[in-house]
């Protein structure tokens, strides 16, 4: 605020005070009178009248208001689960055993996917809480960016705290331009900056495939490598036949890293040329054995790595540790169409060529091999060849197929599907590997699967282990249980007698985490409730 | 009006929480999972037991209807206040309306609830029939003239410091460290002036405060000196104005002012804590009367003070001043009824009237560091490192003190306005304006900034 007091008089004093009266006698003091006395009445007048004389200053420049959000508002009950939510931010309290009450954070993603499924704006007064936990945890920020609108936006241009909001819109906050403005693109496209270009072809691919892929072909000769690849990967949206000429052009590029590239995006398309070589190859070096009692497979890996194979993108030199001879085939096997083995290996269905025996231990490093082929490609009936029953037990055993490897085969499986053959997994093998597994299931889990994970679970309480070997599962199952699966968990809150092999106090510590389950269970469906409103 | 139109919101339940690991623990546990038989009265009780790690689960009870407040009942062995049960019991009667129903409270809680009655109404009747066992009046003179002649021992001692030290000068202050205060500050404890002792306590830490200290400095001593002098020459003074001298040497005083009933917007409430005590300031607004009111309560170190009231709430009570001229303290007499919804707001000034307001304060009280005023339409402005609170419609503009711009309350501002007009409270000083509470201009709740 501005004072409206003489400056002169306040400074001089001051100045005296700093000094001291005994290096500097104040000239208005008066005769007889003790000079610190006649500074400090002389002072405090004076600090009084000038703050009893303070004015208003003036207005610095003002900020552009925000964008109204025009979204509905939180029905009220949700406006207070919200704040609660955003209350219990980590790192407030001590750590330790997780007790009886629900982990709110973790809820917080679901929460926010609901609402803005549902449309809501986001109430204004939470928005910092909400920038901060979003700060804070990079997965949640797309969510709580949506749901915070534009008035965090504004916020963000303000508090540096915030900025990464700024970034994580695309473009960092500068629009793109109407991709139907041919002029508008060009122009971004030839004078924007790397991220603006890339998220421009991007935007464009996603809509139009063709316009995107004929834009880049414009400038491909002048980019440079990091930039080519970038562009490249691009394409793997919206990826057709049509795209094979410039992908094959692109197989001769300079950068080792583009041929890769553009060789594994060739091999995504079964009719590409690409991908009819590279099943010449492999089929060469997979054969049916009749000479034995039953038919089985022979593998005869390739020899070389001709200048052929290099250029449609198979790395010649091998890891280390690995025998170059299967490191070829098993990038041979990759990148060939799957439709390829069906004729070639005597008209067997992927389940009948998944039985094959396979000779002189070749069947782990060619199914594993297959596994990628039916992920690339996307191929349902592969990957159920693959991953087989779940019931069956080499299913969890060291079989030929990963954990790894079956979570991606699953996800090319319906949602449906997906459910049913982890549920079976469960069933027969426990819990103890099923937590990739189950990272791939959609949310809420299907009733099969957890109704599976529940029998699980009860199983392995009354194996008489400890909950917290499970912590993983349980947090899982607390984040993706269908709510209304609460009630069959009632049985299993009581505290059971100890047994005597079982470890001690086991039983209190399951009651508790299945109390936890339940209590999160039943607020998911309290949060559900609320955001449908009255 | 009936408690079951009086449900609170979350934010005003958390506020009773007596720290932050208590707001997270009582969060976690405001869902219906850990409850049962929970239960809610007409009288303003609310009941549950909670699930613990025991096999016996915790009774709590909760009585919001208390004219002192919430009052709290656990099994559970917390030395927190309220724990995180209580906290948990309410949140859960805020949020959900079905997780708590209405009905009749069990014989654990009614018995509670009686004893509680009971003793209130004891109380209440002991109060009426005078202090008991009222004190031989000539004690209590002598009493009151030995504190005052140690008062004026330790006034002129420190007056004699203050003057030593203008006469070496401040910059010897810088070097001097804040032993020397601190010894002095003890002095005037000794000499039973709290008031004067909180001052030398202060100006102890000024030289180390940053840039511009020695104006400080100087301020905060002169000011110190008019209080020595002015204590000295109390006789002399104005009634309302030795009050204000005998309220700021740190003297008791009593809220014997005429009651004032009226309906009381609860307008801010905020903690400020040092080693020994959590001091509450709550600011009230009577809806009739235009008054502003201060209720203070304290609490040990880590506990919650016991009068808590939620901002944005109206309650119908009784206030009385403590005396002094444009004293603004007072003390909650009877309330009539719970605190419950309104939609009133505080008439608001410009940051024009604001800034006057302060200088005629200063008329009654040359110590006042702030007042308590509401901004009608301003828009917080960032300003360099600092911010600003600007009218809309003017020029002119009230800048933030550095403490309120390093809370989290000034962003939750910033977010309100998102650059439209607010309407803020919040106290007015010599170092800038502190914003306790704002409302968004139209209509919509107020957002508590502290």
């Amino acid at each position: 605020m501005n004072s409206t007091s003489a400056p002169g008089d306040w400074e001089d004093l001051v100045t005296t005070a700093l000094l001291g009266t005994d290096r500097r006698t104040p000239p208005w003091c008066a005769p007889g009178q003790d000079a610190p006395v006649a500074l400090l009445d002389a002072a405090a007048v004076e600090t009084v009248r000038r703050r009893a004389g303070l004015r208003p200053a003036r207005a610095a420049e003002r900020p552009e208001p925000a964008v109204p959000d025009t979204r509905p508002a939180l029905p009220a009950p949700a406006a207070r689960r919200l704040v609660m939510l955003l209350t219990d931010r980590p790192g407030t309290g001590g750590g330790g055993r997780r007790g009886t009450s629900p982990d709110l954070m973790e809820l917080l993603p679901q929460w926010l996917a609901a609402a803005n499924a549902r449309g809501f704006g986001a109430p204004v007064q939470v928005l910092p809480a909400l920038l901060d936990a979003a700060r804070g945890r990079t997965d949640l920020r797309p969510a709580a960016l949506e749901f915070a609108g534009p008035r965090a936006l504004w916020l963000a241009r303000l508090n540096p705290d915030w900025r990464f909001a700024l970034r994580a819109t695309p473009g960092g906050g500068t629009a793109l331009p109407d991709l139907d403005d041919p002029g508008q693109v060009q122009q971004l496209w030839q004078e924007g900056l790397f991220a603006e270009r890339v998220a421009l072809l991007a935007a464009i691919r996603a809509q139009r495939p063709v316009v995107a892929r004929e834009l880049l072909v414009t400038t491909w000769a002048t980019e440079r490598a990091e930039d080519r690849l970038m562009f490249l990967d691009s394409l793997r949206t919206g990826l057709t036949a049509e795209d094979e000429p410039f992908l094959e052009q692109a197989l001769a590029d300079r950068s080792r890293n583009v041929r890769a590239t553009a060789a594994e995006l060739l091999s995504a398309l079964p009719d590409s040329a690409l991908a009819a070589r590279m099943a010449v190859r492999a089929a060469a070096c997979v054969a049916v054995d009749r000479t034995g009692e039953a038919p089985g497979l022979v593998v005869e890996a390739p020899h070389e790595c001709d200048p052929g194979m290099e250029r449609d993108g198979v790395v010649a030199k091998a890891p280390a540790g690995r025998g170059e001879r299967s490191w070829w085939l098993g990038q041979l096997v990759e990148a060939t169409p799957l439709g390829t083995w069906e004729r070639r290996l005597g008209g067997r269905t992927p389940r009948e060529i998944v039985a094959l025996a396979v000779a002189d231990d070749w069947r782990s490093e060619l199914h594993a091999a297959w596994c990628r082929a039916a992920v690339r490609q996307r191929n349902a009936e592969w990957s159920r060849a693959l991953l087989g029953s779940p019931s069956a037990p080499e299913a969890g055993g060291p079989g030929a197929v990963s954990l790894a490897e079956r979570a991606k085969l699953l996800s090319t499986l319906g949602g449906g599907e997906r459910a049913e053959w982890v549920a079976g997994f469960i069933a027969a093998q426990g819990l103890s590997e099923a937590f990739q597994l189950l990272g791939v299931c959609a949310v809420p889990w299907a009733a099969p699967l957890g109704r599976a994970v529940v029998d699980a679970l009860n199983i392995a309480r009354d194996a008489g282990s400890y909950p917290w070997s499970f912590s993983g599962v349980m947090g899982l199952a607390e984040r993706c249980l269908d709510p209304a699966e609460a009630s069959r968990l009632d049985g299993l809150l009581a505290v059971p007698d100890e047994s005597e092999d079982a470890a001690p106090g086991a039983g209190g510590y399951w009651a508790e985490a299945f109390q936890r389950l339940v209590t999160t269970l039943r607020l998911r469906a309290a949060m559900a409730r609320e955001l449908e409103g009255p | 009006m009936t408690q079951q139109g009086v449900r609170w919101t979350a934010d005003q339940v958390l506020a009773l929480a007596p720290d932050a690991a208590s707001r997270k623990a009582g969060s976690k546990l405001g869902a219906a999972g850990p409850w049962s038989e929970a239960g809610s009265s007409d009288e303003g009780t609310v009941w549950g037991l909670c699930k613990g790690s025991g096999s016996k689960p915790y009774q709590t009870v909760v009585d919001i209807a208390d004219t002192a407040g919430p009052a709290y009942k656990c099994s559970c062995p917390s030395r927190k206040f309220p724990c995180k049960h209580a906290l948990g019991l309410l949140l859960l009667w805020a949020g959900e309306d079905d997780a708590v129903p209405a009905g009749q409270a069990p014989d654990w809680a009614e018995q509670w609830l009686a004893g509680r009655r009971k003793r209130t109404e004891e109380k209440r009747a002991a109060d009426a029939s005078g202090s008991p066992a009222a004190a031989d009046p000539e004690a209590a003179r002598r009493r009151a003239e030995r504190r005052a002649e140690r008062i004026t021992a330790g006034a002129g001692e420190l007056e004699q410091r203050l003057t030593d030290l203008l006469r070496t000068g401040l910059a010897s202050a810088e070097q001097a460290g804040y032993g020397v205060w601190e010894e002095t500050a003890a002095r005037m404890v000794d000499a039973q002036a709290p008031g004067l002792a909180a001052r030398a306590r202060e100006l102890g830490a000024i030289p180390s405060s940053g840039p511009g200290w020695p104006v400080r400095l100087l301020e905060e001593c002169a000011l110190l000196h008019l209080l020595d002098r002015a204590w000295l020459r109390r006789e002399r003074l104005p009634d309302g104005l030795a009050a204000t001298v005998r309220s700021r040497i740190g003297l008791p005083g009593s809220a014997d002012g005429p009651p004032l009933r009226d309906s009381w917007l609860v307008l801010a409430q905020y903690d400020t804590a040092d080693s020994k005590l959590t001091t509450r300031r709550i600011w009230l607004h009577g809806t009739a009367s235009d008054r502003t009111s201060l209720l203070l309560s304290y609490g040990a170190a880590g506990r919650a003070p016991e009068l808590a009231l939620p901002v944005g709430l109206a309650l119908e009570a009784e206030v009385s001043a403590f005396p002094g001229a444009g004293q603004l303290r007072a003390a909650l007499g009877e309330q009539f009824a719970p605190p419950g919804p309104t939609t009133a707001r505080p008439p608001g000034v410009t940051t024009e009237q604001a800034a006057v307001r302060y200088g005629e304060a200063l008329r009654d009280d040359p110590w006042l560091d702030a007042v308590p005023v509401t901004l009608d339409r301003v828009v917080p402005i960032p300003d360099g490192d600092s911010w600003q609170l600007a009218d809309a419609d003017t020029e002119s503009a009230l800048p933030l003190t550095p403490t309120a711009r390093s809370r989290p309350g000034l962003w939750r501002l910033v977010a309100l306005s998102g650059g439209a007009p607010v309407k803020v409270f919040g106290e007015l000083g010599h170092r800038g304006f502190t914003p306790l509470t704002a409302w968004p201009d139209a209509t919509g709740e107020p957002v508590s900034l502290c």
